[in-house]
């Protein structure tokens, strides 16, 4: 598994006050966390604007700017409602949820929704008419139509995600809080993300390895960049 | 489909033995509760996180019973706060009055002295307000307000904050005005920002130690530990959370963890741990002498009311 050894060429280089697969554990919790919550937003997220987009209904622009203050949410006070919602006094709170994975997934899942509705709104929004009344013109159904216009939309949603993903990776406020940024006393991370970890980091005055897993994080924004861009390039033929 | 079907038979009976042997042997290792695979959940302050004593430490409490703790970085304020909204077993923080008052709401129980080290005012080298060597620390910070020379304060209801206030209102000067910078921050991070300021701040020992080599700050006014006044002494204490109010909470592991803590082995690693070639912990659990101020709030007798 050549990703289990992404900890000791970095340890050997730089001489890192950190023990082997550190590195490798919290980039797995970043990914896995942020990868979870965008799916399960995305799920959600363009049904919601395919709706939005395709029909007509009161209060439409009311959802419309709700969706739009989501992209705005302080991801702190998402992390304080959270925390409130699964704290073991909260209503969430038989479910032992606070300080885990399935915690800074929701906080996540909360943060990347709204980016995602909203982008994916715009780029659906902004299939030309054209191209609708022409399927439909073809004999297409509803459904017909809809995956027309989901495919000229495709490079809009793509983006879309990449923007949740975006701010679900890059985010430290909200599962500082929920998470509790635990890692176990032999290294591996239970709930410490690359953010939070760059904030133990540099809290603690060690700037440079906290630029260090900065530079990490970067990379593995990018990588993940490249594959959803070749994803939606490919997807032509779908 | 017939070997398939055996060799899924002697699994089980394979499993079937391994887990009556694992039943067997916790049953005859100790009688203790089994704890094996549970989940101590530790609030804890920066500071003994941050100087990396926990890490240290617990792997031995994991081995021992089986569990994984997980340590929680949080400053005095928000570990108790976390503790009283039930979302820790197990407490360790530095701020007598603040356990004291976690104590006397009924949220804790059990509390034992741990360990201690002291706070030292620490500044820039060329000591603009002239605090060197002072022995009291209170008029080291009226001197530090006297000459408006810029103090960095964690302002963040840790332990390190909580006993800053007490020494300002000790001074009967009431901070304020733009060289007193509240940042909000950990220990670790207050360092930074007063060294790149030139800026006088309160720091726990351990911390600064721990951070000395990338600091120009020196120790201007000692703790106790080097002879200076007691006003600045830390003492750390545990606690567990009481599970008569919180039923949910491992009370359990909780209190095998505080009575791992207090053992003399762990007090002996307590003590042996260095960052930098210096000592930053002292050992307080063990005493010939009765001591029963740990165990309640400090002043309360059996026949005093709470307040």
């Amino acid at each position: 598994m050549p990703l289990e050894s992404l900890g000791q060429p970095l340890s050997a280089v730089f001489d890192l006050p950190f023990r082997d697969g550190y590195v490798w554990s919290i980039t797995y919790v970043s990914l896995y966390v942020s990868l979870v919550a965008v799916t399960l937003s995305t799920l959600v997220s363009i049904p919601v604007a395919i709706t939005m987009a395709f029909s007509e209904f009161p209060g439409k622009q009311f959802v419309k700017s709700v969706v739009n203050t989501g992209m705005g949410f302080p991801s702190v006070v998402v992390g304080l409602a959270v925390l409130f919602l699964v704290s073991n006094q909260g209503p969430l709170g038989s479910m032992n949820l606070v300080f885990t994975r399935e915690a800074m997934i929701i906080s996540q899942f909360v943060l990347a929704t709204p980016p995602i509705t909203a982008i994916s709104l715009a780029a659906i929004t902004g299939v030309g008419k054209n191209v609708r009344d022409a399927a439909r013109v073809l004999g297409g159904t509803r459904l017909d139509v809809a995956l027309v216009v989901l495919k000229e939309a495709r490079y809009g949603i793509a983006t879309a995600i990449l923007a949740g993903f975006g701010r679900a990776i890059s985010e430290v406020g909200s599962v500082l809080i929920v998470g509790g940024n635990i890692t176990s006393a032999d290294g591996i991370s239970k709930t410490r993300t690359l953010t939070t970890a760059i904030q133990l980091e540099a809290r603690q005055g060690r700037y440079e390895t906290a630029m260090l897993l900065g530079a990490v994080l970067l990379v593995l924004v990018l990588v993940v960049n490249a594959v959803v861009v070749r994803f939606s390039d490919q997807g032509v033929n779908w | 489909m017939e070997i398939q079907r055996r060799r899924f038979l002697a699994g089980l009976g394979a499993g079937t033995a391994a887990i009556a042997a694992g039943c067997v042997r916790s049953g005859a290792d100790s009688g203790a509760p089994d704890v094996v695979g549970e989940t101590l959940t530790l609030t804890t302050t920066t500071s003994t996180y941050d100087t990396g004593l926990l890490d240290e430490i617990h792997p031995d409490f994991e081995a021992r019973y089986g569990v994984s703790v997980d340590a929680i970085a949080q400053g005095t304020g928000a570990a108790l706060e976390s503790a009283r909204n039930g979302d820790s077993d197990v407490v360790m923080v530095h701020a007598r009055d603040l356990e004291d008052e976690f104590m006397r709401n009924g949220y804790g129980v059990n509390r034992r002295d741990l360990m201690f080290n002291d706070f030292v005012v620490v500044g820039p080298e060329t000591d603009p307000a002239g605090i060197e060597g002072t022995s009291s620390a209170t008029a080291a910070l009226a001197a530090i307000a006297e000459a408006r020379a810029t103090f960095v304060s964690r302002g963040d209801n840790s332990g390190t904050h909580a006993k800053e206030r007490n020494l300002w209102e000790g001074t009967q000067v009431e901070p304020g005005g733009d060289w007193y910078q509240e940042t909000g921050t950990g220990m670790g991070e207050a360092l930074n920002i007063a060294n790149q300021q030139g800026a006088y701040t309160l720091s726990d020992r351990g911390t600064y130690l721990s951070q000395r080599s990338n600091l120009d700050l020196t120790i201007l006014v000692q703790g106790p530990i080097e002879d200076g006044p007691e006003a600045l002494s830390n003492p750390y204490g545990v606690m567990a959370v009481n599970p008569a109010v919180h039923g949910n909470v491992n009370y359990d592991l909780a209190m095998a963890y505080i009575g791992w803590l207090t053992s003399p082995d762990v007090q002996d690693a307590i003590s042996d741990y260095e960052r930098n070639g210096e000592q930053l912990f002292f050992p307080e659990a063990l005493s010939e002498d009765p001591n029963f101020q740990q165990y309640v709030p400090e002043g309360w007798r059996s026949d005093s009311t709470a307040e």
